[in-house]
C-alpha cells in the first residue's frame, strides 16, 4: 500500500478553485516532485498534506491513518519552507532543537541530536549564531536540518531552492538528493522549475489549473507526454495535428515530437518504414553555439522546429540553407500521441 | 569655508535640532539644584537642598504616589486589553473589523477637554463619582488606543510562516503563542506599555476633571504654579528623566548581552 494516498482532493478559495479534485499515491522512500506553473495548485496540495489548509472534499491517508483534518502538530510530516521560516529570536541550535523540545525529548539528548543534524549539513560552526547572521544557502540547510532531526515519515519541501543563486542551487540539488537517499525518507518536492524536477525526482506529478496532467518518471513525462500542456511545459515540442498528423500516418490525433529527435534530409531522401517524414521549406537557420535551430514550414501545414547539436564546426556543417526543400525525418517510436 | 559648510550641513542641522529638544530638559535638571525662594524662576545659587528633602512641600509625594498608582494600574490593564484587540484586528477577519479599526482611533481624535468633561458627568451619573478609580478607568480608555496601534504594527510585520513552522514542528496553539508569537511581538508590547505609562503619568486635562479632591503629580504642579513651583518638582522631573533613560539603556545592554552570549 502506498505511504500517502490522496483521494478526490478539492480546495477552493472564495470563487477560485485551487485544487480541482486530485487522486495520487505516493510510495514510501520516493522522491516525488509536484511540478507546475504558479497557481497550478501544487503548493496548495502540499499545504493540505502538511495540515495548513483544510480540504473542501477528499481524503488524505498517511500509512494506516487518515490525516485529512488533523492539525499540523498531529501529523508525522515536516515542512521545509520556501523562505526557510527560521525563528529569528532563537539560535541555530535552538531552532533545530525546537521540534525535539515540543516532543519533550530530554535536554541533553535533544542537544546531541540537534548538533548531529547541524553537523550533517556541515554547519556545526554556526550553531550558536542567529538566523540573520547566516547566508541564504546556510539558512536553507538549517531549515532542512530542523525538519530532518525529527525523522519524519515524509518531508515536504515548498520550492526550497527558489531563493538561491544558480550555482548554490545546483549544489543543493545534489545535496538534497544525497540526504534523501541516505535517510530513506519520502520527499515531496514542489517546484516550477522543470529542469530541477527532471534532475532530482523519481517521479514527477505535472500540475495545471488545479488538476494533475500526468504522473510518471522524468523519462516517461518527457518521452511520452500525455497532454499538450506536459509536452510544452517540460522542454520544447512540435505538435502535429490534423492534416500534418495524418500525413505521417497518424489517426489525426495530435502528435508530439521533440526538436532534437528530428533530423533534416534532402527531399530526395527515401525514409524507411520505421521513420516518419514531412516535406517542407527550410525558412530559418539559427546558430546558437552549442546548437543550431532549423525551422521548417511543412507542406501539410505545420511549423517544425529542429535542434541539431553542433558536434562539428559550423563552417563544415552547412548542408542546408534557407529556401531549400527538405525533409524532416524522425523515428516513429520517438513521437507520441497526446490528448487535448 | 563654504565647502566645509555644505559638507557638514547635516551635522550642523542635527546639532541644532538636538539642542532644541534637549534644552528644556537641561533647564529642568539645572533648576532642581537652585537655591530657590518661593518662585523657582531666577537662578539664585547651587544647593542640594531640594534633592535632600524631596518630600518637603506638602502633598508633593502623595500626589506622586497617586500618579504611580493610576499609571501602573492603567498601563497593565490597557496593555493587556490593547494587545488582545491588536491581535484580533491584525490576525482575524471578522464582521465589523474595519469599523473597529476606525473606532479605536476615536479617543485619540476627540479633544481631551470635551472628553474630560463628559467623562465626569458620566461617572457621576453611574455613581462612580470623581476620584482615582474614575481617573484610572479614563486612563485605561485612552491608553488602549495607543497600545492597539503600537502592537498592531508589530503583529502585522510578523511572518505568518513562522507560526506555521512552529505548528509543523509539533507545537500546539498555546506553545506556538508562548515560544514564537509572543517573544517576537514582545518588543512592541513593551514599547506600548512604556507609552501607556508615559501618557497616563503625564495626563492633566482628563485627570483634572475626574480626580475630585485627590491630586496626581501633574495636578500638584499645576496647582503649585499659581503660588510658585518648588524645586522639588524639578527633582522629581529629573528623576523620571533619569529612570526613563536608564530603562532604555538597560534594554539595549540586555539585548546586546543576549546576542553576545549567543554568539
Amino acid at each position: 500500500m502506498a505511504l500517502i494516498q490522496i483521494r478526490g482532493l478539492r480546495k477552493t478559495f472564495g470563487s477560485v478553485t485551487a485544487v480541482a479534485g486530485i487522486t495520487l499515491d505516493i510510495e514510501s522512500g520516493e522522491f516525488i516532485t509536484l511540478l507546475g506553473p504558479s497557481g497550478s495548485g501544487k503548493t496548495t496540495v502540499l499545504r493540505m498534506i502538511a495540515g495548513f489548509e483544510n480540504p473542501d472534499e477528499g481524503v488524505i491517508t498517511l500509512g494506516e491513518e487518515e490525516i485529512t483534518h488533523l492539525p499540523p502538530f498531529d501529523r508525522d510530516v515536516n515542512t521545509v519552507f520556501q523562505d526557510y521560516a527560521l525563528f529569528p529570536h532563537m539560535t541555530i541550535q535552538e531552532n533545530v532543537e525546537y521540534g525535539l523540545r515540543t516532543r519533550k525529548v530530554a535536554k541533553a539528548e535533544r542537544a546531541r541530536q540537534a548538533l548531529e543534524a547541524i553537523t550533517s549539513v556541515k554547519l556545526a560552526h554556526v550553531a550558536d549564531r542567529l538566523p540573520h547572521q547566516l547566508s541564504g544557502g546556510q539558512r536553507q540547510r538549517i531549515a532542512l536540518a530542523r525538519a530532518l532531526v525529527l525523522r519524519p515519515k515524509v518531508l515536504l519541501l515548498d520550492e526550497p531552492l527558489g531563493a538561491l543563486d544558480r550555482q548554490l542551487r545546483e549544489e543543493m540539488q545534489i545535496e538534497l538528493k544525497r540526504i534523501q537517499r541516505e535517510a530513506g525518507i519520502t520527499f515531496i518536492f514542489v517546484t516550477h522549475d522543470q529542469e530541477e524536477a527532471m534532475r532530482m525526482s523519481d517521479r514527477i506529478v505535472v500540475f495545471n489549473e488545479g488538476r494533475i496532467e500526468q504522473v510518471g518518471t522524468p523519462e516517461e513525462v518527457y518521452e511520452r507526454p500525455a497532454t499538450r500542456f506536459v509536452a510544452g511545459f517540460l522542454g520544447v515540442s512540435n505538435i502535429l495535428e490534423g492534416e500534418a498528423s495524418r500525413a505521417v500516418g497518424g489517426s489525426g490525433a495530435s502528435i508530439s515530437i521533440r526538436p532534437e529527435r528530428i533530423r533534416i534530409e534532402p527531399d530526395s531522401y527515401k525514409s524507411s518504414g520505421e521513420e516518419s517524414a514531412l516535406v517542407g521549406l527550410l525558412t530559418e537557420v539559427a546558430y546558437l553555439g552549442a546548437n543550431t535551430i532549423f525551422i521548417i514550414e511543412a507542406d501539410a501545414g505545420a511549423r517544425i522546429s529542429v535542434t541539431k547539436l553542433n558536434q562539428e564546426l559550423p563552417s563544415q556543417n552547412v548542408r542546408f540553407a534557407t529556401g531549400d526543400r527538405v525533409l524532416a525525418v524522425w523515428r516513429k517510436n520517438h513521437a507520441s500521441e497526446i490528448s487535448v | 569655508m563654504s565647502r566645509w559648510f555644505s559638507k557638514n550641513l547635516i551635522r550642523i542641522y542635527a546639532a541644532i535640532a538636538i539642542l532644541y529638544i534637549l534644552l528644556p530638559i537641561f533647564y529642568t535638571i539645572a533648576f532642581s539644584f537652585n537655591d530657590a525662594d518661593k518662585r523657582n524662576i531666577v537662578w539664585r545659587g547651587f544647593t542640594f537642598e531640594a534633592w535632600l528633602n524631596p518630600c518637603e512641600p506638602i502633598g508633593i509625594c502623595e500626589s506622586l504616589g497617586n500618579s504611580f498608582k493610576v499609571g501602573i494600574t492603567s498601563t497593565i490593564i490597557a496593555t493587556l486589553l490593547g494587545t488582545m484587540i491588536a491581535f484580533a484586528l491584525g490576525r482575524y477577519n471578522f464582521k465589523g473589523r474595519s469599523t473597529t479599526n476606525l473606532l479605536i482611533f476615536l479617543p485619540m481624535a476627540t479633544p481631551e477637554v470635551v472628553l474630560g468633561a463628559s467623562l465626569l458627568s458620566m461617572f457621576i451619573n453611574i455613581n462612580v463619582g470623581a476620584g482615582l478609580v474614575a481617573v484610572t478607568i479614563a486612563h485605561i480608555m485612552f491608553c488602549i488606543s495607543f497600545v492597539v496601534v503600537t502592537v498592531k504594527a508589530r503583529v502585522a510585520s510578523l511572518d505568518p510562516k513562522l507560526e506555521e513552522a512552529a505548528r509543523d514542528l509539533y507545537a500546539n496553539e498555546w506553545e506556538t503563542f508562548r515560544r514564537v508569537t509572543l517573544p517576537l511581538v514582545a518588543p512592541g508590547i513593551g514599547a506600548a506599555a512604556l507609552l501607556a505609562f508615559a501618557l497616563s503619568f503625564d495626563d492633566f486635562i482628563i485627570t483634572n476633571f475626574n480626580s475630585g479632591t485627590v491630586n496626581t503629580f501633574p495636578e500638584y504642579v499645576w496647582t503649585a504654579s499659581l503660588r510658585g513651583v518648588p524645586p522639588q518638582a524639578n527633582v522629581i522631573g529629573t528623576l523620571m528623566f533619569v529612570i526613563a533613560l536608564a530603562l532604555v539603556f538597560a534594554g539595549q545592554v540586555i539585548g546586546k548581552r543576549k546576542l553576545a552570549k549567543k554568539s
